[in-house]
Protein backbone atom coordinates (compact mmCIF):
# COMPACT_ATOMS: atom_id res chain seq x y z
CA UNK A 1 0.00 0.00 0.00
CA UNK A 2 2.09 2.88 -1.30
CA UNK A 3 -0.36 5.69 -0.39
CA UNK A 4 -0.46 4.55 3.20
CA UNK A 5 3.32 4.40 3.42
CA UNK A 6 3.61 7.88 1.96
CA UNK A 7 0.97 9.09 4.36
CA UNK A 8 2.83 7.72 7.35
CA UNK A 9 6.04 9.35 6.14
CA UNK A 10 4.30 12.69 5.96
CA UNK A 11 2.77 12.21 9.38
CA UNK A 12 6.13 11.52 10.98
CA UNK A 13 7.68 14.44 9.10
CA UNK A 14 5.00 16.77 10.44
CA UNK A 15 5.37 15.59 13.98
CA UNK A 16 9.12 16.11 13.88
CA UNK A 17 8.92 19.70 12.68
CA UNK A 18 10.85 21.70 15.29
CA UNK A 19 8.91 24.34 17.17
CA UNK A 20 10.96 27.18 15.78
CA UNK A 21 10.45 26.42 12.06
CA UNK A 22 9.68 29.40 9.81
CA UNK A 23 5.94 30.08 9.50
CA UNK A 24 5.82 30.48 5.74
CA UNK A 25 2.75 28.34 5.33
CA UNK A 26 0.24 26.76 7.68
CA UNK A 27 -0.61 24.00 5.23
CA UNK A 28 1.14 20.98 3.75
CA UNK A 29 -0.68 18.58 1.48
CA UNK A 30 0.13 16.03 -1.16
CA UNK A 31 -1.57 13.45 -3.34
CA UNK A 32 -1.05 9.71 -3.03
CA UNK A 33 -0.04 9.88 -6.71
CA UNK A 34 0.26 12.58 -9.31
CA UNK A 35 -0.56 10.48 -12.34
CA UNK A 36 -3.82 8.67 -12.99
CA UNK A 37 -3.12 6.25 -15.81
CA UNK A 38 -6.04 5.17 -17.96
CA UNK A 39 -5.31 1.71 -19.31
CA UNK A 40 -7.45 -1.15 -20.65
CA UNK A 41 -9.03 -2.17 -17.37
CA UNK A 42 -9.67 1.40 -16.14
CA UNK A 43 -13.02 1.66 -14.38
CA UNK A 44 -12.58 4.78 -12.30
CA UNK A 45 -10.23 5.22 -9.38
CA UNK A 46 -9.64 6.98 -6.08
CA UNK A 47 -6.81 9.40 -5.36
CA UNK A 48 -5.97 10.14 -1.77
CA UNK A 49 -5.04 13.67 -0.71
CA UNK A 50 -3.46 13.98 2.70
CA UNK A 51 -1.85 16.76 4.62
CA UNK A 52 -1.50 18.69 7.82
CA UNK A 53 -2.44 22.16 8.99
CA UNK A 54 -0.76 24.30 11.56
CA UNK A 55 -3.29 25.50 14.06
CA UNK A 56 -7.01 24.91 14.02
CA UNK A 57 -9.36 25.67 11.22
CA UNK A 58 -11.11 24.11 8.27
CA UNK A 59 -9.84 22.58 5.08
CA UNK A 60 -11.56 22.85 1.69
CA UNK A 61 -10.34 20.88 -1.32
CA UNK A 62 -11.36 21.60 -4.92
CA UNK A 63 -10.49 19.34 -7.84
CA UNK A 64 -10.88 20.92 -11.27
CA UNK A 65 -10.41 19.26 -14.65
CA UNK A 66 -8.95 21.30 -17.52
CA UNK A 67 -11.26 23.98 -18.94
CA UNK A 68 -12.83 23.35 -22.32
CA UNK A 69 -15.51 24.96 -24.46
CA UNK A 70 -18.95 23.36 -24.11
CA UNK A 71 -22.04 23.78 -26.28
CA UNK A 72 -25.38 23.58 -24.52
CA UNK A 73 -28.48 22.78 -26.56
CA UNK A 74 -32.07 23.46 -25.55
CA UNK A 75 -34.91 21.36 -26.93
CA UNK A 76 -38.45 22.47 -27.63
CA UNK A 77 -41.39 20.80 -29.22
CA UNK A 78 -41.71 21.18 -32.98
CA UNK A 79 -44.69 19.36 -34.52
CA UNK A 80 -44.82 17.03 -31.54
CA UNK A 81 -41.16 16.04 -31.76
CA UNK A 82 -38.45 17.31 -29.40
CA UNK A 83 -35.82 19.20 -31.37
CA UNK A 84 -32.72 21.20 -30.38
CA UNK A 85 -33.92 24.70 -31.20
CA UNK A 86 -31.37 26.87 -29.42
CA UNK A 87 -27.71 26.60 -28.48
CA UNK A 88 -25.15 28.54 -26.47
CA UNK A 89 -21.41 28.04 -26.21
CA UNK A 90 -19.60 28.46 -22.92
CA UNK A 91 -16.00 29.22 -23.85
CA UNK A 92 -14.56 27.85 -20.63
CA UNK A 93 -16.11 25.24 -18.38
CA UNK A 94 -14.15 22.85 -16.16
CA UNK A 95 -14.32 19.32 -17.52
CA UNK A 96 -14.42 17.98 -13.97
CA UNK A 97 -15.34 19.55 -10.65
CA UNK A 98 -15.45 18.08 -7.16
CA UNK A 99 -15.24 19.73 -3.76
CA UNK A 100 -14.71 18.47 -0.25
CA UNK A 101 -14.82 20.31 3.04
CA UNK A 102 -14.28 19.54 6.72
CA UNK A 103 -17.62 21.17 7.62
CA UNK A 104 -20.61 22.37 5.55
CA UNK A 105 -19.42 25.13 3.22
CA UNK A 106 -21.80 27.74 4.62
CA UNK A 107 -20.24 27.32 8.08
CA UNK A 108 -16.69 27.41 6.78
CA UNK A 109 -16.68 30.73 4.97
CA UNK A 110 -18.95 33.68 4.14
CA UNK A 111 -20.79 33.67 0.81
CA UNK A 112 -18.51 36.32 -0.67
CA UNK A 113 -15.43 34.17 -0.12
CA UNK A 114 -17.14 31.04 -1.43
CA UNK A 115 -18.04 32.94 -4.59
CA UNK A 116 -14.56 34.40 -5.04
CA UNK A 117 -12.83 31.04 -4.66
CA UNK A 118 -15.49 29.20 -6.73
CA UNK A 119 -16.32 26.91 -3.84
CA UNK A 120 -19.41 24.84 -4.58
CA UNK A 121 -21.19 24.23 -7.89
CA UNK A 122 -23.38 27.32 -7.37
CA UNK A 123 -20.26 29.45 -7.36
CA UNK A 124 -18.67 27.96 -10.43
CA UNK A 125 -17.72 30.76 -12.80
CA UNK A 126 -19.35 29.92 -16.11
CA UNK A 127 -19.92 32.87 -18.36
CA UNK A 128 -21.67 33.37 -21.64
CA UNK A 129 -20.59 36.19 -23.91
CA UNK A 130 -22.37 39.28 -22.54
CA UNK A 131 -24.09 40.21 -25.78
CA UNK A 132 -25.78 36.83 -26.11
CA UNK A 133 -27.72 36.38 -22.90
CA UNK A 134 -29.32 38.41 -20.15
CA UNK A 135 -28.55 37.47 -16.56
CA UNK A 136 -31.75 35.47 -16.00
CA UNK A 137 -31.45 33.53 -19.26
CA UNK A 138 -27.80 32.88 -18.58
CA UNK A 139 -28.75 31.34 -15.26
CA UNK A 140 -30.94 28.74 -17.00
CA UNK A 141 -28.25 27.76 -19.49
CA UNK A 142 -25.71 27.56 -16.70
CA UNK A 143 -27.99 25.29 -14.68
CA UNK A 144 -28.48 23.11 -17.76
CA UNK A 145 -24.74 22.75 -18.24
CA UNK A 146 -24.20 21.83 -14.59
CA UNK A 147 -27.10 19.34 -14.52
CA UNK A 148 -25.74 17.53 -17.58
CA UNK A 149 -22.25 17.29 -16.13
CA UNK A 150 -23.74 16.00 -12.89
CA UNK A 151 -25.68 13.35 -14.78
CA UNK A 152 -22.41 12.18 -16.33
CA UNK A 153 -20.76 12.07 -12.93
CA UNK A 154 -18.25 14.79 -13.86
CA UNK A 155 -19.53 17.45 -11.46
CA UNK A 156 -20.68 16.58 -7.99
CA UNK A 157 -23.08 18.81 -6.13
CA UNK A 158 -22.43 16.87 -2.98
CA UNK A 159 -19.62 18.23 -0.85
CA UNK A 160 -17.18 15.46 0.03
CA UNK A 161 -15.75 15.04 3.49
CA UNK A 162 -12.32 16.16 4.56
CA UNK A 163 -11.56 13.87 7.48
CA UNK A 164 -9.41 15.20 10.31
CA UNK A 165 -7.34 12.76 12.31
CA UNK A 166 -6.76 14.65 15.50
CA UNK A 167 -6.37 18.41 15.19
CA UNK A 168 -3.84 18.75 12.42
CA UNK A 169 -3.80 15.81 10.05
CA UNK A 170 -6.42 15.42 7.37
CA UNK A 171 -7.19 13.28 4.39
CA UNK A 172 -9.68 13.34 1.50
CA UNK A 173 -10.61 10.61 -0.92
CA UNK A 174 -11.08 11.96 -4.45
CA UNK A 175 -13.11 9.72 -6.71
CA UNK A 176 -12.49 9.87 -10.46
CA UNK A 177 -15.18 8.04 -12.49
CA UNK A 178 -14.46 5.81 -15.51
CA UNK A 179 -15.40 8.56 -17.99
CA UNK A 180 -13.02 11.08 -16.42
CA UNK A 181 -11.64 13.50 -19.04
CA UNK A 182 -7.89 13.49 -19.62
CA UNK A 183 -5.58 16.43 -18.99
CA UNK A 184 -3.91 18.32 -16.18
CA UNK A 185 -6.13 18.74 -13.13
CA UNK A 186 -5.62 21.32 -10.42
CA UNK A 187 -6.16 20.22 -6.85
CA UNK A 188 -6.58 23.34 -4.70
CA UNK A 189 -6.32 22.99 -0.94
CA UNK A 190 -7.40 25.86 1.32
CA UNK A 191 -6.81 26.26 5.01
CA UNK A 192 -9.44 28.53 6.53
CA UNK A 193 -9.66 30.11 9.97
CA UNK A 194 -12.65 32.18 11.05
CA UNK A 195 -13.92 32.53 7.52
CA UNK A 196 -10.62 33.64 5.99
CA UNK A 197 -8.15 31.77 3.86
CA UNK A 198 -4.92 31.67 5.83
CA UNK A 199 -3.07 29.38 3.48
CA UNK A 200 -3.59 27.74 0.11
CA UNK A 201 -1.77 25.25 -2.03
CA UNK A 202 -2.29 23.99 -5.57
CA UNK A 203 -1.11 20.56 -6.69
CA UNK A 204 -1.33 19.31 -10.26
CA UNK A 205 -2.82 15.90 -11.02
CA UNK A 206 -2.20 14.38 -14.43
CA UNK A 207 -4.90 12.17 -15.92
CA UNK A 208 -3.75 10.48 -19.09
CA UNK A 209 -4.20 7.46 -21.24
CA UNK A 210 -1.22 5.10 -21.21
CA UNK A 211 -0.05 2.09 -23.17
CA UNK A 212 -2.25 0.74 -25.96
CA UNK A 213 -5.09 3.16 -25.19
CA UNK A 214 -2.85 6.21 -25.57
CA UNK A 215 -1.27 4.76 -28.71
CA UNK A 216 -4.63 4.08 -30.37
CA UNK A 217 -6.01 7.49 -29.46
CA UNK A 218 -2.96 9.37 -30.72
CA UNK A 219 -2.82 7.28 -33.87
CA UNK A 220 -6.50 7.90 -34.62
CA UNK A 221 -6.01 11.67 -34.39
CA UNK A 222 -2.57 11.99 -35.97
CA UNK A 223 -2.78 9.43 -38.78
CA UNK A 224 -6.52 9.39 -39.37
CA UNK A 225 -6.36 7.99 -42.90
CA UNK A 226 -4.05 5.12 -42.00
CA UNK A 227 -6.10 4.42 -38.89
CA UNK A 228 -9.23 4.11 -41.04
CA UNK A 229 -7.51 1.71 -43.43
CA UNK A 230 -6.21 -0.46 -40.59
CA UNK A 231 -9.67 -0.54 -39.00
CA UNK A 232 -11.08 -1.87 -42.29
CA UNK A 233 -8.26 -4.39 -42.72
CA UNK A 234 -8.75 -5.74 -39.19
CA UNK A 235 -12.48 -6.12 -39.84
CA UNK A 236 -11.88 -7.93 -43.15
CA UNK A 237 -9.40 -10.34 -41.56
CA UNK A 238 -11.69 -11.02 -38.62
CA UNK A 239 -14.62 -11.83 -40.90
CA UNK A 240 -12.45 -14.08 -43.06
CA UNK A 241 -10.93 -15.83 -40.03
CA UNK A 242 -14.38 -16.53 -38.63
CA UNK A 243 -15.50 -17.99 -41.94
CA UNK A 244 -12.48 -20.31 -42.10
CA UNK A 245 -12.90 -21.38 -38.48
CA UNK A 246 -16.51 -22.33 -39.06
CA UNK A 247 -16.00 -24.04 -42.41
CA UNK A 248 -13.59 -26.51 -40.82
CA UNK A 249 -15.83 -27.12 -37.84
CA UNK B 1 -14.80 -7.17 -16.56
CA UNK B 2 -14.60 -3.54 -17.58
CA UNK B 3 -12.78 -2.48 -20.73
CA UNK B 4 -11.75 1.08 -21.55
CA UNK B 5 -12.63 2.35 -25.03
CA UNK B 6 -9.94 4.80 -26.20
CA UNK B 7 -12.00 6.79 -28.73
CA UNK B 8 -15.36 6.74 -26.94
CA UNK B 9 -13.33 7.61 -23.79
CA UNK B 10 -15.37 5.52 -21.43
CA UNK B 11 -15.30 2.09 -19.85
CA UNK B 12 -17.90 -0.58 -20.58
CA UNK B 13 -18.43 -4.18 -19.51
CA UNK B 14 -16.63 -6.43 -22.00
CA UNK B 15 -19.20 -9.24 -21.77
CA UNK B 16 -22.04 -6.83 -22.50
CA UNK B 17 -20.29 -5.86 -25.74
CA UNK B 18 -19.53 -9.48 -26.68
CA UNK B 19 -23.15 -10.43 -26.01
CA UNK B 20 -24.51 -7.54 -28.05
CA UNK B 21 -22.19 -8.43 -30.90
CA UNK B 22 -23.24 -12.08 -30.76
CA UNK B 23 -26.96 -11.33 -30.78
CA UNK B 24 -26.65 -8.91 -33.63
CA UNK B 25 -24.35 -11.21 -35.59
CA UNK B 26 -26.96 -13.95 -35.29
CA UNK B 27 -29.66 -11.68 -36.73
CA UNK B 28 -27.28 -10.50 -39.43
CA UNK B 29 -26.65 -14.06 -40.56
CA UNK B 30 -30.32 -14.94 -40.28
CA UNK B 31 -31.77 -12.04 -42.23
CA UNK B 32 -28.85 -10.94 -44.37
CA UNK B 33 -28.92 -7.47 -42.91
CA UNK B 34 -25.80 -5.92 -41.43
CA UNK B 35 -27.52 -5.53 -38.09
CA UNK B 36 -26.44 -1.90 -37.96
CA UNK B 37 -30.00 -0.71 -37.48
CA UNK B 38 -29.91 -2.50 -34.12
CA UNK B 39 -26.29 -1.99 -33.13
CA UNK B 40 -26.20 1.79 -33.50
CA UNK B 41 -29.29 2.42 -31.32
CA UNK B 42 -28.04 -0.17 -28.79
CA UNK B 43 -24.63 1.50 -28.56
CA UNK B 44 -26.28 4.88 -28.05
CA UNK B 45 -28.50 3.29 -25.43
CA UNK B 46 -25.52 2.06 -23.35
CA UNK B 47 -24.05 5.57 -23.43
CA UNK B 48 -21.62 5.58 -26.37
CA UNK B 49 -21.65 9.05 -28.01
CA UNK B 50 -23.91 8.84 -31.12
CA UNK B 51 -21.15 9.92 -33.50
CA UNK B 52 -18.83 7.16 -32.24
CA UNK B 53 -21.69 4.64 -32.35
CA UNK B 54 -22.28 5.42 -36.04
CA UNK B 55 -18.60 5.29 -37.07
CA UNK B 56 -17.84 2.14 -35.10
CA UNK B 57 -21.07 0.45 -36.17
CA UNK B 58 -19.96 0.75 -39.79
CA UNK B 59 -16.59 -0.83 -38.97
CA UNK B 60 -18.21 -3.73 -37.18
CA UNK B 61 -20.60 -4.39 -40.08
CA UNK B 62 -17.62 -4.79 -42.45
CA UNK B 63 -16.49 -7.85 -40.50
CA UNK B 64 -19.94 -9.35 -40.01
CA UNK B 65 -20.70 -8.95 -43.72
CA UNK B 66 -17.44 -10.54 -44.87
CA UNK B 67 -18.08 -13.69 -42.88
CA UNK B 68 -21.71 -13.66 -44.09
CA UNK B 69 -20.92 -13.13 -47.76
CA UNK B 70 -18.37 -15.94 -47.85
CA UNK B 71 -21.01 -18.36 -46.60
CA UNK B 72 -23.42 -17.20 -49.32
CA UNK B 73 -20.75 -17.15 -52.00
CA UNK B 74 -20.07 -20.84 -51.48
CA UNK B 75 -23.72 -21.52 -52.23
CA UNK B 76 -23.51 -19.34 -55.36
CA UNK B 77 -25.93 -16.77 -54.00
CA UNK B 78 -24.00 -13.62 -54.94
CA UNK B 79 -24.68 -11.65 -58.15
CA UNK B 80 -21.32 -9.88 -58.49
CA UNK B 81 -22.31 -7.81 -61.51
CA UNK B 82 -25.36 -6.44 -59.74
CA UNK B 83 -23.25 -5.95 -56.61
CA UNK B 84 -20.72 -3.83 -58.50
CA UNK B 85 -23.36 -1.57 -60.01
CA UNK B 86 -25.01 -1.10 -56.60
CA UNK B 87 -21.57 -0.42 -55.18
CA UNK B 88 -20.88 2.38 -57.66
CA UNK B 89 -23.97 4.20 -56.41
CA UNK B 90 -23.13 3.21 -52.83
CA UNK B 91 -19.67 4.75 -52.90
CA UNK B 92 -20.84 8.16 -54.05
CA UNK B 93 -23.85 8.05 -51.74
CA UNK B 94 -21.84 7.19 -48.63
CA UNK B 95 -19.22 9.85 -49.40
CA UNK B 96 -21.94 12.49 -49.62
CA UNK B 97 -23.51 11.04 -46.47
CA UNK B 98 -20.35 11.45 -44.38
CA UNK B 99 -20.07 15.08 -45.53
CA UNK B 100 -23.70 15.64 -44.56
CA UNK B 101 -23.01 13.96 -41.21
CA UNK B 102 -20.16 16.35 -40.38
CA UNK B 103 -22.30 19.33 -41.41
CA UNK B 104 -25.30 18.28 -39.26
CA UNK B 105 -23.01 17.52 -36.34
CA UNK B 106 -21.79 21.11 -36.49
CA UNK B 107 -25.39 22.33 -36.37
CA UNK B 108 -26.14 20.15 -33.33
CA UNK B 109 -28.90 18.34 -35.19
CA UNK B 110 -27.22 15.01 -35.90
CA UNK B 111 -28.97 13.08 -33.11
CA UNK B 112 -32.37 14.24 -34.34
CA UNK B 113 -31.58 13.39 -37.95
CA UNK B 114 -30.30 9.94 -36.94
CA UNK B 115 -33.49 9.21 -34.97
CA UNK B 116 -35.83 10.63 -37.61
CA UNK B 117 -34.14 8.66 -40.39
CA UNK B 118 -34.56 5.49 -38.36
CA UNK B 119 -38.22 6.17 -37.61
CA UNK B 120 -39.11 7.01 -41.22
CA UNK B 121 -37.21 4.23 -42.97
CA UNK B 122 -37.79 1.48 -40.44
CA UNK B 123 -41.49 2.42 -40.27
CA UNK B 124 -42.11 2.34 -44.02
CA UNK B 125 -40.07 -0.78 -44.66
CA UNK B 126 -41.29 -2.70 -41.64
CA UNK B 127 -44.94 -2.05 -42.50
CA UNK B 128 -44.40 -2.94 -46.15
CA UNK B 129 -42.65 -6.19 -45.37
CA UNK B 130 -45.14 -7.24 -42.75
CA UNK B 131 -48.02 -6.60 -45.14
CA UNK B 132 -46.33 -8.56 -47.93
CA UNK B 133 -45.41 -11.55 -45.83
CA UNK B 134 -48.86 -11.73 -44.20
CA UNK B 135 -50.45 -11.60 -47.65
CA UNK B 136 -48.21 -14.34 -49.03
CA UNK B 137 -48.66 -16.57 -46.03
CA UNK B 138 -52.45 -16.26 -46.27
CA UNK B 139 -52.40 -16.94 -49.99
CA UNK B 140 -50.25 -20.01 -49.46
CA UNK B 141 -52.84 -21.41 -47.07
CA UNK B 142 -56.01 -20.65 -49.08
CA UNK B 143 -54.93 -21.07 -52.68
CA UNK B 144 -51.89 -23.32 -53.05
CA UNK B 145 -50.33 -23.87 -56.42
CA UNK B 146 -51.10 -20.40 -57.75
CA UNK B 147 -48.07 -19.22 -59.72
CA UNK B 148 -46.82 -15.63 -59.57
CA UNK B 149 -45.52 -13.80 -62.60
CA UNK B 150 -41.71 -13.46 -62.59
CA UNK B 151 -42.06 -9.67 -62.63
CA UNK B 152 -44.38 -6.99 -63.93
CA UNK B 153 -43.46 -4.59 -66.70
CA UNK B 154 -43.78 -0.91 -65.78
CA UNK B 155 -42.31 2.47 -66.82
CA UNK B 156 -39.15 1.41 -65.03
CA UNK B 157 -38.35 -0.99 -67.83
CA UNK B 158 -38.33 1.88 -70.35
CA UNK B 159 -35.25 3.52 -68.79
CA UNK B 160 -32.00 3.66 -70.83
CA UNK B 161 -28.66 1.93 -70.09
CA UNK B 162 -30.10 -1.55 -69.96
CA UNK B 163 -27.87 -4.29 -68.61
CA UNK B 164 -28.23 -8.06 -68.34
CA UNK B 165 -27.77 -9.59 -64.86
CA UNK B 166 -27.54 -13.34 -65.42
CA UNK B 167 -27.52 -14.57 -61.85
CA UNK B 168 -30.55 -12.43 -61.00
CA UNK B 169 -32.30 -13.34 -64.29
CA UNK B 170 -32.90 -9.65 -64.97
CA UNK B 171 -32.58 -7.29 -67.94
CA UNK B 172 -33.02 -3.81 -66.46
CA UNK B 173 -31.64 -0.29 -66.65
CA UNK B 174 -28.39 0.19 -64.70
CA UNK B 175 -29.81 3.50 -63.43
CA UNK B 176 -32.12 1.57 -61.12
CA UNK B 177 -29.50 -0.28 -59.03
CA UNK B 178 -27.28 2.84 -59.19
CA UNK B 179 -30.03 4.93 -57.55
CA UNK B 180 -30.81 2.26 -54.97
CA UNK B 181 -27.10 2.01 -54.14
CA UNK B 182 -26.77 5.79 -53.83
CA UNK B 183 -29.73 6.23 -51.48
CA UNK B 184 -28.61 3.32 -49.31
CA UNK B 185 -25.07 4.78 -49.27
CA UNK B 186 -26.32 8.08 -47.85
CA UNK B 187 -28.32 6.22 -45.20
CA UNK B 188 -25.34 4.00 -44.37
CA UNK B 189 -23.23 7.05 -43.55
CA UNK B 190 -25.83 8.95 -41.55
CA UNK B 191 -27.37 6.05 -39.66
CA UNK B 192 -24.26 3.89 -39.22
CA UNK B 193 -25.94 0.97 -40.89
CA UNK B 194 -25.03 -1.29 -43.77
CA UNK B 195 -28.38 -0.44 -45.26
CA UNK B 196 -29.42 -4.06 -45.70
CA UNK B 197 -32.86 -3.35 -44.29
CA UNK B 198 -33.46 -0.86 -47.11
CA UNK B 199 -31.40 -2.70 -49.71
CA UNK B 200 -33.06 -6.10 -49.34
CA UNK B 201 -36.66 -4.90 -49.84
CA UNK B 202 -35.54 -2.54 -52.60
CA UNK B 203 -33.88 -5.42 -54.45
CA UNK B 204 -36.95 -7.62 -54.09
CA UNK B 205 -39.70 -5.09 -54.78
CA UNK B 206 -37.99 -2.42 -56.92
CA UNK B 207 -35.48 -4.43 -58.91
CA UNK B 208 -37.44 -7.68 -58.86
CA UNK B 209 -34.44 -9.85 -57.97
CA UNK B 210 -35.05 -13.47 -56.92
CA UNK B 211 -34.95 -13.80 -53.12
CA UNK B 212 -32.12 -16.35 -53.04
CA UNK B 213 -29.48 -14.01 -54.49
CA UNK B 214 -30.72 -10.90 -52.66
CA UNK B 215 -29.06 -11.55 -49.31
CA UNK B 216 -25.65 -12.58 -50.64
CA UNK B 217 -25.54 -9.68 -53.11
CA UNK B 218 -26.65 -7.14 -50.53
CA UNK B 219 -23.97 -8.36 -48.09
CA UNK B 220 -21.37 -8.17 -50.85
CA UNK B 221 -22.00 -4.51 -51.55
CA UNK B 222 -22.48 -3.66 -47.85
CA UNK B 223 -18.85 -4.69 -47.20
CA UNK B 224 -17.57 -2.00 -49.52
CA UNK B 225 -20.01 0.73 -48.59
CA UNK B 226 -19.39 0.28 -44.85
CA UNK B 227 -15.63 0.09 -45.48
CA UNK B 228 -15.92 3.44 -47.25
CA UNK B 229 -17.94 4.88 -44.36
CA UNK B 230 -15.43 3.53 -41.82
CA UNK B 231 -12.56 5.17 -43.65
CA UNK B 232 -14.28 8.52 -44.09
CA UNK B 233 -15.62 8.66 -40.51
CA UNK B 234 -12.16 7.81 -39.17
CA UNK B 235 -10.53 10.35 -41.45
CA UNK B 236 -12.96 13.27 -41.13
CA UNK B 237 -14.49 12.82 -37.67
CA UNK B 238 -12.17 10.43 -35.72
CA UNK B 239 -15.22 8.53 -34.53
CA UNK B 240 -14.15 4.92 -35.18
CA UNK B 241 -13.24 3.07 -31.99
CA UNK B 242 -11.31 -0.05 -33.01
CA UNK B 243 -11.38 -1.54 -29.51
CA UNK B 244 -15.17 -1.23 -29.41
CA UNK B 245 -15.46 -2.60 -32.95
CA UNK B 246 -13.22 -5.57 -32.10
CA UNK B 247 -15.29 -6.47 -29.04
CA UNK B 248 -18.50 -6.32 -31.05
CA UNK B 249 -17.17 -8.20 -34.04
CA UNK B 250 -15.72 -11.10 -32.06
CA UNK B 251 -19.27 -11.75 -30.92
CA UNK B 252 -20.78 -10.82 -34.27
CA UNK B 253 -18.73 -13.08 -36.58
CA UNK B 254 -19.51 -16.10 -34.42
CA UNK B 255 -23.19 -15.18 -34.13
CA UNK B 256 -23.45 -14.65 -37.90
CA UNK B 257 -22.41 -18.25 -38.60
CA UNK B 258 -25.13 -19.63 -36.38
CA UNK B 259 -27.61 -17.16 -37.83
CA UNK B 260 -26.89 -18.26 -41.40
CA UNK B 261 -27.52 -21.90 -40.44
CA UNK B 262 -30.74 -21.10 -38.60
CA UNK B 263 -31.86 -19.04 -41.60
CA UNK B 264 -31.47 -22.02 -43.92
CA UNK B 265 -34.08 -23.90 -41.89
CA UNK B 266 -36.71 -21.14 -41.87
CA UNK B 267 -39.04 -20.37 -44.76
CA UNK B 268 -38.60 -17.14 -46.70
CA UNK B 269 -41.97 -15.66 -45.82
CA UNK B 270 -41.67 -16.39 -42.12
CA UNK B 271 -38.18 -14.91 -42.16
CA UNK B 272 -39.51 -11.75 -43.78
CA UNK B 273 -42.35 -11.51 -41.28
CA UNK B 274 -39.98 -11.87 -38.33
CA UNK B 275 -37.61 -9.25 -39.69
CA UNK B 276 -40.57 -6.92 -40.27
CA UNK B 277 -41.68 -7.23 -36.65
CA UNK B 278 -38.21 -6.51 -35.38
CA UNK B 279 -37.81 -3.49 -37.64
CA UNK B 280 -41.15 -2.12 -36.44
CA UNK B 281 -40.22 -2.63 -32.79
CA UNK B 282 -37.01 -0.59 -33.14
CA UNK B 283 -38.91 2.06 -35.08
CA UNK B 284 -41.62 2.27 -32.40
CA UNK B 285 -39.08 2.66 -29.60
CA UNK B 286 -37.21 5.46 -31.37
CA UNK B 287 -40.42 7.26 -32.29
CA UNK B 288 -41.62 7.07 -28.70
CA UNK B 289 -38.32 8.59 -27.52
CA UNK B 290 -38.75 11.52 -29.89
CA UNK B 291 -42.27 12.24 -28.64
CA UNK B 292 -41.84 11.74 -24.93
CA UNK B 293 -40.79 14.80 -22.93
CA UNK B 294 -37.04 14.48 -22.27
CA UNK B 295 -35.80 14.31 -18.68
CA UNK B 296 -33.79 17.46 -19.30
CA UNK B 297 -34.50 19.81 -22.18
CA UNK B 298 -30.89 20.99 -21.98
CA UNK B 299 -28.11 18.79 -23.31
CA UNK B 300 -24.38 19.34 -23.84
CA UNK B 301 -21.87 18.68 -26.57
CA UNK B 302 -18.21 19.39 -27.13
CA UNK B 303 -17.68 22.63 -29.02
CA UNK B 304 -15.71 22.10 -32.20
Amino acid sequence: MRPVAAFLCLVSACLMVPAGAPKASTLVADLSRHLVAISTGFAGTDVLLFGATEGKGDVVVIVRGPDRPVVVYRKSRVLGVWVNTAQMTFDRAPSFYAIASSRPLAEVAPASLLARRQMGLDNLRLELPRAKASASVEQEWRAGLIRNHEAQGLYSAEVGRVIFLGNRLFRVRINLPANVPTGTYQVEVFHLQEGRVVSAQTTPLQVSKVGAEAAIYDFAYQNSALYGLIAILVALMAGWAAHLAFRKA
Amino acid sequence: MQIYLPIAEMSVNAFLLLGMGGGIGFLSGLFGVGGGFLITPLLIFIGIPPAVAVGTGANQIVAASVSGVLAHWRRGNVDFKMGLVLLLGGFSGSTLGVMLFSFLRGLGQIDLVISLSYVIFLGIIGALMLYESAKTMRRRKTAPGQRRKLHQHTWVHGLPLKMRFRRSKLYISALLPLTVGFVVGVLAAIMGVGGGFVMVPAMIYLLGMPTNVVIGTSLFQIIFVTANVTFLQAYANQTVDVVLAMMLLIGAVIGAQFGARAGARLQGEELRGLLALMVLAVCGKLFFDLLVTPADIYSIGVAR
